[in-house]
């Protein structure tokens, strides 16, 4: 973490709880990058967030107005604070479990009102905080703490999802392409409208694990493999993409 | 309307948010704050459920705006979440409750009082919030800007515990555009969340201020940092979100009485049953009977001392009220006795009679 960066922390907050080799600090620093490179004035910055690990993301780390509210709240929270004070530049940071399992109905009627809102979701493809459970992401087959033969059921299209909803913009990267990601969340941000980044964001301690990819760095690649851009996706059967992430960016034309 | 008379109290409080769905039998109170509020510089917005509009109406809170939802019984099912966020974090929020018979869809037309307990114990862990029961029009009105006093002073989510016939009653009142209004106390560089005080209202600062604020609905110390291992940080927010209620409950706690001088017997009552009650009382007085009312402006926290006195001082107590005795039970327990009860639950207002009949049964 460079010394500009350092200074958009809140004092006093030491190191993050997440563990090795979670993909969340890659984000956390590409979201800073992301607000300091439009300049951004931190007093106008609202973070709202779930609950989840992706939750403790902007709070207490950064030095800003945080609000960390209950599971799958976090996009109607962060609904009323821009709804009643429009000044604030809201962004929602949370996981993939919070804003599109418990938290899907929010989502797609925030995207459809277009509240000027960005929505970054950390998607671990799982439930991590709670222990590895089967998440609304997780890809079908995957074993989890509750699909221990695997996962029988499709994960969600979250850029489709919010897009068809109505979002603005709409974009994929994994962690392993933090340029990418800060470029999209800085467009997120930009936007009228909802602004939403999904960032894949590997969970080595409950996804690895459980599906025998449990080295850090192994399970980075294994995600990097996987990724395949709109262009070439374009080209592919629906059977061939199953399991993989289309990356890239999707507007509203 | 009853539920026109809240609306436009909430206005005259102050309050510049209203999130809400629809739901019968409180469904005016959110139309007229559509019609009302853009042109009164207040933001109006529709959710998608009622777990989003309380949320939304937090979020506008901490945002710097009076805010305010309104409900009834399905949908307060729903905002229980959100209503233990909003004591733990100590978010000012007005919630309008016109009940309905439940439980569950039950009638939504009909009239009902079961949601008593509902307030007071409906989210999960210990917390303490305020309830004013309206029996008019005038107090639909009145009572909802001291609901957003009461929020504000206290930093507390406040109910207006109403019910469908005094939402929907129709009668003249008056009403002040502009009463006594309390804002929430505001100390820039204060801690958010913590006071020396156990019984203590800290201050309250909003998003965009500077103060670079942490909420969150885990146990937080003062400056709003998560402690979630820490026995004392989580005892002491316990006691203080209580105390801070149950310490000031003389400043909180309002009843009516009626006759009560030379009363030897008293009919305890609240909301539209009230009205029955005191035409009952009336008619007792007729028959030589010495009835009195002790009417229940506030429900929450509970007028105990004011029952005990009571007690003391009258033969016997009636209890009618549209449930299977949630109240009839706090006065006996506070009342140290028996209590004669009129649980009606047809979802059809007490009627008058009933509650005479009930007062000479209990005097047999």
């Amino acid at each position: 973490m460079t010394r500009d960066m350092q200074e958009m922390l809140r004092p006093g907050v030491g190191a993050t709880t997440f563990c090795a080799g979670c993909g969340h600090g890659i984000l956390l620093h590409a979201v800073l990058r992301a607000v300091a490179g439009l300049g951004l004035d931190e007093r106008r910055m609202l973070y709202v967030s779930g609950i989840g690990c992706a939750a403790w993301i902007p709070s207490p780390h950064f030095d800003a107005d945080t609000l960390h509210t209950l599971h799958g709240r976090a996009i109607a929270y962060a609904v009323g604070a821009k709804v009643a004070n429009p000044k604030l530049e809201v962004v929602v940071i949370s996981g993939d479990g919070d804003l599109s399992s418990i938290g899907g109905n929010h989502l797609i009627h925030a995207a459809r009102r277009g509240h000027d809102l960005t929505v970054i979701c950390a998607n671990n493809e799982i439930y991590g905080m709670t222990g590895g459970q089967t998440a609304s992401t997780t890809p079908l087959g995957m074993v989890t703490a509750t699909a221990p033969q695997g996962n029988p059921y499709r994960p969600f299209d979250l850029t489709s999802l919010v897009m068809s909803a109505g979002a603005t913009y709409a974009a994929r990267w994994p962690v392993t392409r933090p340029s990418r990601l800060i470029d999209s969340i800085a467009k997120a941000i930009g936007v009228a409208g909802m602004g939403f980044v999904e960032a894949i964001s590997p969970c080595p301690t409950q996804f690895g694990r459980r599906n025998r990819i449990p080295e850090p760095a192994r399970l980075y690649e294994h995600v990097e493999r996987l990724c395949v851009d709109r262009e070439t996706a374009s080209r592919m059967t629906s059977k061939e993409l199953e399991g993989r992430f289309v990356v890239g960016e999707w507007t509203r034309g | 309307m009853g539920n026109v008379a809240a609306a436009e109290g909430a206005l005259a409080a102050g309050c510049r948010f209203y999130a809400g769905y629809p739901i019968t039998p409180s469904s005016e109170i959110m139309e007229h704050m559509a019609a009302r509020l853009p042109g009164a510089g207040g933001a109006f917005i529709q959710m998608e459920d009622e777990i989003a509009s309380i949320s939304a109406a937090i979020g506008a809170s901490w945002a710097g705006r009076k805010s305010m939802t309104a409900t009834s019984g399905p949908g307060l099912s729903l905002m229980m979440e959100g209503l233990g966020y909003a004591a733990w974090t100590e978010t000012p929020v007005v919630v309008v409750d016109v009940q309905r018979a439940g439980p569950c869809t039950g009638q939504a037309t009909h009239v009902g009082s079961g949601d008593v307990m509902q307030l007071r114990y409906g989210s999960h862990g210990d917390y303490h919030p305020i309830a004013l029961a309206p029996w008019s029009v005038q107090e639909m009105h009145d009572l909802t800007v001291q609901a957003f006093n009461l929020a504000e002073r206290y930093r507390v989510p406040t109910f207006l515990l109403a019910d469908e016939a005094v939402g929907h009653l129709r009668e003249t009142a008056v009403l002040d555009p502009h009463p006594a209004v309390v804002d929430r106390a505001k100390r820039p560089g204060a801690p958010p969340f913590g006071t020396d005080d156990p019984a203590g209202v800290p201050p309250m600062p909003s998003f965009g201020e500077g103060e670079r604020l942490l909420v969150t609905g885990s146990t937080h110390d003062e400056w709003g940092f998560r402690r979630v291992d820490h026995p004392q940080v989580h005892a002491r927010l316990v006691e203080r979100i209580n105390r801070k209620i149950t310490d000031h409950r003389d400043d909180i706690v309002q009843v009516d009485g009626h006759m009560l001088e030379d009363a030897d017997v008293a009919v305890v009552a609240y909301g539209f049953t009230a009205r029955s009650a005191l035409a009952a009382v009336r008619a007792l007085r007729a028959e030589g009977v010495r009835a009195g009312l002790l009417r229940l402006v506030t429900i929450w926290p509970f007028a105990d001392e004011e029952v005990r006195r009571l007690a003391g001082q009258v033969g016997h107590i009636v209890v009618p009220e549209m449930n299977r005795g949630q109240v009839a039970d706090l006065v006996e327990l506070h009342a140290h006795r028996t209590v004669h009860r009129l649980g009606q639950t047809d979802g059809r207002i007490i009627a008058p009679d009933a509650i005479r009949d009930r007062v000479m049964e209990a005097m047999a």
